[in-house]
């Protein structure tokens, strides 16, 4: 078990910059999920750590040591692969058990650590098959048996589901989350699925282009995001962004979407809000959940406006109705006994509370 | 009721099914048809050697039926089986090709390893340089081979021309090039994350060869292994040309040499010979043909 430390860390490959220095403090146990988009850096980030990829630039360091010159056998990882890249000549058991058989333990204590992991993972009936034999599920778990055995000081998981189908991921989701209760081992996860991240994760770092968009706690990110490429990428359906600007009426100031509609801004926020340059180009930034029906949402902090949707989504314990605003479409979600209709107007409500205002050019969120 | 009947077997869905098998069965026919050729045009050259080599002399060159045998007899085994000459060409053959084998292999696959795995620089030019090496027709080359051990002789006093011993260095330069290009593209065919896995696990770069690489790559190095030999079993002119003594010559060299005299020909044991000879490759082929045909074509469909 140990601590995992990046300093400024940065991977070039001929001109382009991959990872565009990194600076990331994960605490011994903690589970720690890297999500982006392809492309932006995390699994170079991840090979880095697990030393398959040479460091440009930067540091390093593993339970203390900087480890940039240390070759991957000696930096006590375990890492698990997308395609699980299990030894198709070996048993379940001998894949398990080769890092093992490599630092020549005694037989005794590898039969003992495998049948334990075997145990934890529900495979101790699989153990005498070889890899061809198993299913994708099966699969995943010997690749997650065989980092436990190591009993290693970090997990290193490389979108260890993507290769599972929907139901399935859900249930190895359930199965690692367990796994980290059980073993404690500090672990880094990558994945670009915002919902394995969510669910997995002590802590969620967002990238893009190489760089650490915002670190915290799934919650933190989802109600909290600093940037607008953060709050697009945290939740789903997204966020939804409109052009607006911010006005004053009779002392009050408040946001005016297109012609129809004005938001007054909650007390808490107006100082903050009255410091923005007028002629800052704005965005609405409005979760579908903060966006609902105005007949079962009447309270004070919901502002009502009416619309006229384009389409309607049931998913049974909820509607998505879309519609048009300011030229952009929106994603409202309501209650599912409401009877919306396409083409029919609709009244909406948008939650004063949940709102967020967006500095459209740089991206971040006031 | 016959309505009905008639409904049941509706002309449109009969001819639809009809044509189907029909256009199976006209594949079937032409693939049978050139199949049994193939067949035919492979098979009568050994066959024509089974029936001659239990002929006389006698009836050989008396002008009966070539493709019957009226006076079966083994002579012409016994004649070769208790030669000490033959049995000689025959060990010179086992043992050239099995150290042809031995050097090829561990030439080639840690070579083809480095060059499908390790990225330095030069890599693949070198992996290039080695498939074009192979290109070159090995006609060509003897006459420059012949005149490097020659000279090779002269300066260190270490004979190497008519010793059957010159054929193992000799023939590696045709063997290691295919070889090693045979185990480059079957190792590539390995996903990377197999060895970065063995590496994380603990592994040197020698065990993920010896421990992965080689195991799972295990058909490819059979189909290298049957190609080494076969190329070292029957090649012809290396042999013809840098060994003379009868001592020191292979089969296909000593059968040319020892049982053609002049103009006479002693066909019966010409055909044993080359039917004895043939036995070797056509047993290990036999053994392995599972492993070869996965071999040739790996990597044709994942997984």
């Amino acid at each position: 078990m140990a601590e995992v430390t990046l300093r400024k860390v940065v991977k070039r490959y001929d001109d382009v910059e991959a990872v565009r220095g990194i600076d990331l403090d994960i605490p011994d146990h903690e589970f720690v999920v890297l999500v982006g988009p392809s492309g932006c850096g995390k699994s170079t980030t991840l090979r880095m750590i697990a030393g398959l990829e040479d460091i440009s630039d930067g540091e390093i360091t593993i339970g203390g040591d900087v480890v940039n010159d240390v070759p991957p056998k000696d930096r006590d990882i375990a890492m698990v692969f997308q395609n699980y890249a299990l030894y198709p000549h070996m048993t379940v058991a001998e894949n398990m058990s080769f890092g093992l058989r490599l630092k020549h333990y005694p037989k005794a204590e590898i039969k003992q650590r495998v049948t334990e992991a075997a145990r934890m993972l529900d495979i101790t009936d699989l153990i005498d098959r070889k890899p061809k034999q198993l299913s994708g599920g099966q699969r995943q778990r010997v690749a997650m048996g065989r980092a436990i055995v190591r009993n290693p000081k970090v997990f290193l998981f490389d979108e260890p589901l993507s290769n599972l189908d929907a139901k399935l991921r859900v249930q190895m989701r359930i199965e690692i989350k367990k796994v980290h209760q059980k073993v404690r081992t500090t672990t880094v996860y990558v994945t670009h699925d915002q919902v394995e991240a969510m669910t997995l994760a002590d802590r969620v770092v967002v990238m893009n282009h190489g760089r650490i968009e915002q670190i915290g706690p799934p919650n933190e990110l989802y109600h909290r995001p600093a940037t607008k490429f953060v709050a697009g990428f945290i939740g789903s359906p997204a966020m939804n962004f409109v052009p607006c600007r911010l006005e004053e009426a009779g002392g009050l100031l408040q946001i005016r979407v297109g012609d129809a509609i004005a938001l007054p801004i909650p007390p808490d926020r107006v100082a903050r809000y009255r410091t923005i340059p007028r002629d800052t180009r704005l965005l609405l930034g409005l979760r579908p959940e903060h966006l609902v029906d105005a007949q079962s949402n009447t309270s004070a902090t919901f502002q009502p406006f009416d619309a006229t949707p384009d389409v309607i989504e049931p998913m049974g314990m909820e509607t998505f109705v879309y519609f048009p605003l300011a030229g952009v479409q929106l994603c409202s979600r309501i209650n599912p006994a409401i009877d919306a209709r396409a083409g029919q107007p609709l009244r909406l409500a948008v939650d004063l509370n949940h709102l967020h205002l967006l500095n459209e050019t740089t991206g971040q969120v006031l | 009721m016959s309505t009905v009947t008639i409904d049941k077997a509706g002309p449109t869905r009969k001819a639809k099914y009809g044509s189907m098998s029909r256009d199976r069965a006209w594949a079937l026919r032409w693939s049978y048809f050139f199949l049994v050729i193939f067949t035919f045009v492979s098979l009568v050259p050994p066959i024509y050697m089974l029936i001659t080599s239990l002929k006389s002399s006698t009836e050989i060159s008396a002008a009966t039926n070539p493709w019957w045998v009226f006076h079966p007899t083994a002579e012409n085994y016994v004649a070769l089986l208790t030669s000490n000459q033959f049995l000689t060409f025959f060990w010179n053959s086992a043992l050239v090709s099995v150290m042809v084998v031995i050097i090829t292999m561990l030439i080639s696959i840690p070579a083809a390893f480095a060059l499908s795995r390790m990225r330095f620089w030069g890599s693949a030019t070198i992996a290039t340089g080695i498939f074009l090496t192979y290109l070159i027709p090995d006609t060509l080359l003897f006459l420059p081979l012949f005149k490097m051990f020659a000279t090779f002789s002269n300066w260190t006093g270490i004979p190497l021309i008519n010793h059957w011993y010159v054929l193992v260095i000799v023939y590696p330069t045709l063997t290691v090039p295919f070889c090693t290009w045979i185990m480059i593209g079957y190792f590539a065919s390995i996903p990377k994350e197999l060895d970065e896995a063995a590496i994380i696990d603990g592994a040197s770069w020698f065990q993920t060869l010896t421990r992965i690489f080689i195991p799972v790559a295990l058909p490819g190095l059979i189909a290298a292994t049957i190609f080494a030999f076969t190329v070292s079993w029957a090649q012809f002119l290396y042999p013809m040309v840098f060994t003379t003594s009868t001592d020191q010559l292979v089969m296909p060299a000593g059968i040319i040499t020892t049982l053609i005299k002049g103009d006479v020909f002693n066909w019966g044991q010409i055909m044993t010979g080359a039917l004895l000879g043939a036995a070797p490759p056509l047993i290990i082929y036999a053994f392995l043909m599972d492993y070869y045909i996965s071999g040739l074509t790996a990597g044709a469909t994942k997984g």
